[in-house]
């Protein structure tokens, strides 16, 4: 019949409206500033700089080959090669980067900087609250503000950074076997 | 006591006009009642402004604002603020005169209709003959503010707007108007307080209210769909569909012209539910007879909020209708059945006292919504419809 339709909607509203204020399961808004929910763990935000051990300076694992910079779509990251070369985490001399800017007023989060970058150095952050007052210096981070650990990393996003964390150890492992039997050699040579 | 209190304010403002000499004392005490109800009317509109968005909130399951004062009472204060302060725009190549006259002609058409209607026992600024006529007069001048924002400001959105409101306006007010003579008939008045007094008179404790008698019932649905559509509230806000129109005809208002149209918006739709209830819900006159010691302008009051609540409600519930739906609802079922209705009361005056009256016009009355409305169904006027390429 008509006009039904509209008492049914009516009785559906009313008891939406009604039992609101007795099922609290019914509400799921998160009155955000004072209620959060729990990080995600696939969550990402802007890229940072993952370091080992202690100093970030000497710690980066970037060794400025450039390839997040020319893969980045909106061209947000901007790289100054040393001119001098440092040991790596294996040893081996590397160049580093003498400046690492990311400006993320550009940045789209896309991920691909991560995706390309063959030393696992640039991973995505799940920080959020990033406003600022100053919209030109404040959005540009520089290396320091980038830089953070690695526990850091295996914080916001556990599981993918066991994986990076066994895969490097690894390589490391391989190497070091690697560097021992030349060793060996060497000395079984003499 | 119980009648001092019923009519508190109608001694308080005695009391006040006293201290003025004689010669002052009537056009002193009209003054003051205007005062109060241009001060009283906004006041509400503020508090119904909150409560409609703590109340659309609850039906969707959200909480609604929360954040200014207590429970988010002082959101209408916040809101106020930020109207007065905002910059107020005139476009260009607006016509800046009849822009800036037509939010003030809406409010002052609206405030116009709010003299008529008995807020309680005695409380009428004033009680004229013909108050309906005039109060219809009033609600179909907002028709030629709307149009002179819609025109004058030169957008399109607004044009459309203003034209989609004027048209929906002059289709509803004919079933408005005649679901309220339908009243007039049985009271033989237009006077707004000889119709409640005909109504305050009980039964085993029962009002004789008019929504309580056949052609009443289908009057009263009758008149509040009309008054929806008059008051462009959903479902019938075709006018400020904002995914099609922006806004509408309000499109290039801001600042504090925007919040007069807000506001001669919720006056219209107080003094339309005001009148509705005074038509049909028996004014100030209490639901009980042994609730008669309860203060009549509560009653008013109470009953008008009650109209506001479903309004709100109404609009919680119901999505938006289409321009086409919109027509073919008021013109091919709403007039039809509003006219029926007017025959309908006439036998109700002729039958006389009796149950006869009862069974007759109940069941013309059922008859003809059941088979109008099986009759639009099928044509597909007022039922669901397919969409050949929705499907």
């Amino acid at each position: 019949m008509l006009g039904e339709g509209i008492l049914k909607g009516l009785a559906e509203t009313a008891k939406n409206f009604f039992l609101s204020y007795v099922s609290a399961e019914r509400m799921t808004t998160v009155e955000y500033p004072e209620q959060r929910i729990a990080p995600i763990e696939a969550a990402r935000v802007f890229p940072f700089l993952v370091y080992d051990g202690a100093d970030w300076a000497a710690g980066l694992r970037c060794v400025s080959c450039q390839i997040c910079e020319k893969e980045c779509p909106p061209k947000c990251i901007y790289i100054e090669k040393s001119k001098d070369k440092k040991p790596d985490a294996l040893g081996k001399p590397q160049f580093y980067p003498a400046r690492f800017d990311i400006d993320i007023s550009v940045c789209m989060s896309c991920q691909i900087c991560v995706e390309v970058c063959p030393f696992e150095a640039i991973k995505m952050d799940t920080v959020y609250e990033l406003s600022t007052t100053d919209r030109f210096g404040g959005l540009l981070l520089d290396r320091e503000q980038l830089a953070k650990p690695n526990a850091y990393y295996n914080e916001i996003h556990p599981t993918e950074a066991a994986k990076v964390d066994a895969r490097l150890a690894a390589e490391k492992a391989k190497a070091n076997a690697k560097a021992n039997a030349a060793a060996a050699a060497a000395t079984g040579g003499v | 006591m119980i009648t001092t209190l019923d009519q508190i304010f109608v001694l308080l403002q005695h009391w006040l006009v006293s201290f003025l000499p004689a010669w002052l004392q009537p056009a002193a005490s009209v003054l003051l009642s205007v005062v109060v109800i241009v001060c009283l009317f906004p006041a509400l509109f503020a508090l119904t402004t909150v409560f409609e968005r703590k109340g659309l909130a609850r039906i969707q399951n959200r909480l609604g604002p929360n954040r200014t004062g207590p429970f988010g009472f002082l959101q209408p204060i916040a809101d106020g603020i930020k109207s007065l302060t905002k910059e107020d725009i005139v476009p260009s190549t607006a016509d800046a005169a009849v822009h800036f006259l037509a939010p003030i002609v809406l409010v002052v058409a609206v405030f116009m209709g709010f003299a008529i209607l008995p807020m309680g026992r005695n409380m009428v600024l004033v009680d004229m003959d013909a108050g309906l006529l005039f109060f219809f007069a009033m609600g179909a001048s907002t028709e030629l503010s709307v149009f002179m924002a819609g025109w004058s400001s030169r957008n399109k959105y607004s044009l459309l707007g203003a034209m989609r409101a004027v048209a929906q306006m002059i289709s509803y007010e004919v079933p408005l108007l005649m679901s309220s003579v339908a009243v007039v008939m049985i009271t033989g008045s237009l006077s707004l307080t000889k119709i409640v007094e005909a109504q305050d008179h009980y039964t085993w404790g029962f009002p004789h209210w008019y929504i309580f008698t056949p052609w009443g019932f289908a009057g009263f649905v009758m008149y509040a769909i009309s008054a929806t559509a008059e008051t462009n509230r959903s479902p019938f806000d075709l006018p400020e569909g904002e995914s099609e129109l922006v806004a509408g005809y309000h499109t290039e208002y801001s600042g504090f012209k925007f919040a007069l149209f807000f506001l001669g918006e919720y006056l219209a739709m107080f003094s339309i539910s005001g009148v509705g209830t005074t038509l049909f819900l028996g004014g100030w006159s209490a639901p009980f007879s042994w609730l008669g010691w309860v203060p009549s302008w509560i009653w008013f009051f109470s009953k008008m909020f009650l109209s506001i609540f479903v309004f709100i409600w109404l609009r919680g519930t119901l999505p938006r209708l289409r321009q086409d739906q919109l027509m073919n609802f008021a013109w091919k079922f709403v007039l039809p059945l509003t006219l029926l209705n007017l025959m309908v009361t006439a036998l109700w005056r002729f039958l006389g006292e009796g149950w006869e009256r009862w069974v007759y016009c109940s069941a013309i009355l059922l008859v003809a919504y059941v088979g109008m409305g099986l009759l639009g169904m099928r044509r597909g006027n007022l039922g669901p419809r397919r969409y050949r390429y929705a499907e």
